[in-house]
């Protein structure tokens, strides 16, 4: 378990999807599908949808907190969003999505180093107070033939 | 660190200067707590992004700040919509886009915010001065009012520019305060022949090497001349705010905070230094372009991200000389140029030669381009970065003038000499 600071708090489960390249929301996901849109990017073409997204670095245009607003009201936001470095403009869209009544999306700043060696797609439990879990290798053997 | 509030900021957020007001204040104080500011600090301007329809929720959010009374505190300006105002049928979106885009758009001029939708505010008489406090969004325009300007604002994101132009204030923080605006980075461009660094199309592909360099450092490039221009400076900061969130550079010898290296250093030892190699810079020109090598046809041509300043469209009327161009040529622009070219009688000449003008949006932000998918052919970085995304179009880079050439000739023409080294 590792504990980052909480830039938006909450729970969730989810997938890892770690993003291998910094990435700007707008021009970079597809507020209506929740998809990787941009053909630059390593994970063209993957959903964020329902993920915990990490992502290592947030760059690009400041429409991204519209693109966050627009990706949680038509429900294919990301379960929680883990940032390698605080990035308000990502967050903001959170805040403003919660305030219009929306669900909301923790988001938890942490160096994705900490949880570098995770494999891609492992469940991920975010907790109030940006703690973050997994099931360790063992325990994901285990899982499949408990 | 805790956010200490005035009595005056507790009364706002209690609800005494109106709903809209304290929704406002409440978004800000969340958004301070996240970047650690331990106050507020009193801004004299504001330029809002958030008027850009990318979907219902932001008209959403403009409405309810409208529905409380809201209304902007300071001087405020705004980017681009999703709508050209000035001529209805250029933008080709459906009746949802145009009706939601109008909607957003006139929520943002009921709070009080001037109709500029000009991502160049600083270019239409927006020019705060150096050291004071103001909150914009809009990537480029931050990296402008920092750099060029020596104005003090933070990348403030959709939404957090309209809660604190509602509030006069922004969280004291990151590039507000003197620490974060000092140089760590030194970016050797002394190298690069002079030659190039003459022409326009050197600036935007300066940027886009120097966005992947960066991520969010702050630079200070040594070896650009002392008389670059400032549309060249708009180029190179939009271009490193699209593949990087650069907010601010220095340029020694040019922009306000660095008359030196040292002095933009704070006289303090650099972390590092990277030096502008042909290598590097061939690579940034390449990554701007997707369309295959060698590609020859071209659908559209599109320039003016950001907005085409005046300067700009004289250098186009003198590379057009009286020609006509043979494939669709927009050239992107706010209110306060098309006027001027109006009043000039330039705008006959443009339009004469073929240039479709855009003025309040562009064409990666709006459904303007003729085609779904094709070719485009642009000299802004900031296109080329977002344009195969948000327009479903290849590009091919060059300058200026081989977009004319390639225009008026209906076919990719580049002149590689440009980039000998």
């Amino acid at each position: 378990m590792v504990t980052g600071r909480v830039l938006v708090d909450g729970e969730a489960v989810g997938p890892l999807l770690c993003l291998r390249a910094p990435i700007s929301l707008w021009g970079g996901v597809d507020p209506r599908t929740g998809r990787v849109s941009d053909p630059r990017h390593p994970d063209n073409g993957r959903s964020v949808a329902g993920t915990v997204l990490a992502i290592p670095g947030a760059v690009g245009s400041s429409s991204s907190s519209a693109v966050m607003l627009e990706l949680i009201r038509n429900a294919v936001a990301p379960a929680a969003v883990l940032l390698d470095r605080s990035d308000a403009i990502l967050a903001l869209g959170v805040v403003v999505a919660r305030e219009l009544g929306h669900p909301t999306v923790p988001v938890v700043e942490l160096s994705l180093e900490r949880i570098r060696g995770v494999p891609q797609g492992t469940t991920l439990k975010v907790v109030a107070g940006g703690r973050i879990s997994w099931p360790e290798a063992d325990d994901i053997h285990l899982g499949a033939t408990r | 660190m805790a956010l200490e509030l005035t009595a005056a900021e507790r009364d706002v957020l209690s609800g005494g200067g109106g709903v809209a007001a304290a929704m406002a204040m409440r978004i800000l104080v969340e958004a301070a707590s996240m970047m650690g500011a331990s106050k507020l600090v009193e801004i004299t301007s504001a330029h809002i992004d958030g008027c850009l329809y990318h979907g219902d929720g932001g008209v959403e959010f403009a409405e309810a700040l409208v529905a409380g009374e809201g209304r902007v505190a300071v001087p405020t300006t705004l980017n681009v919509g999703a709508l050209d105002l000035l001529h209805p049928d250029r933008v080709r979106g459906g009746e949802h886009h145009t009706r939601m885009a109008r909607r957003q758009m006139d929520a943002y001029r009921r709070l009080g915010c001037e109709p500029t939708w000009t991502c160049a505010p600083y270019q239409a008489g927006h020019r705060p001065g150096v050291g004071e406090q103001v909150a914009w969004g809009e990537s480029n325009a931050v990296a402008f009012a920092n750099s060029v300007l020596g104005a003090r604002t933070e990348r403030y994101g959709d939404f957090l520019d309209a809660c604190c132009a509602l509030t006069a204030r922004a969280p004291l923080a990151g590039l507000h305060t003197d620490a974060a605006r000092r140089a760590t980075v030194v970016v050797d461009a002394t190298g690069v022949p002079a030659s190039l660094k003459d022409r326009d199309v050197f600036y935007p592909v300066l940027g886009t090497w120097l966005g992947l360099e960066l991520g969010r450092d702050v630079c200070v490039i040594a070896g650009i001349p002392p008389d670059v221009d400032e549309d060249s400076l708009k180029a190179l900061g939009a271009a490193a705010a699209s593949t990087g969130a650069v907010a601010l550079f220095h340029v020694a010898g040019v922009t306000p905070e660095a008359p030196t290296v040292e002095a933009a250093l704070g006289y303090t030892v650099p972390e590092r230094t990277v030096v502008a190699t042909a290598g590097r810079l061939l690579g940034a020109l390449a990554r701007l372009s997707t369309a295959p090598e060698g590609a020859a046809e071209i659908d559209a041509v599109a320039v003016g991200s950001p907005h085409f300043s005046i300067e700009e469209f004289s250098r186009l009327l003198g590379l057009l000389d009286g020609r006509r161009v043979r494939v669709p040529f927009f050239a992107c622009t706010g209110r306060h140029v098309v006027a001027e070219l109006e009043a000039s009688g330039a705008l006959a000449t443009l339009e004469g030669a073929g240039v479709e003008i855009v003025a309040d949006t562009c064409v990666v932000v709006a459904p303007i381009l003729p085609s779904a998918g094709g070719v485009l052919m642009t000299c802004s970085g900031k296109f080329a970065h977002y344009g195969p995304a948000n327009t479903g179009h290849e590009v091919v880079f060059g300058s200026l003038e081989d977009c004319v050439e390639s225009a008026v000739a209906g076919r990719v023409r580049r002149d590689p000499e440009i980039w000998s080294w």
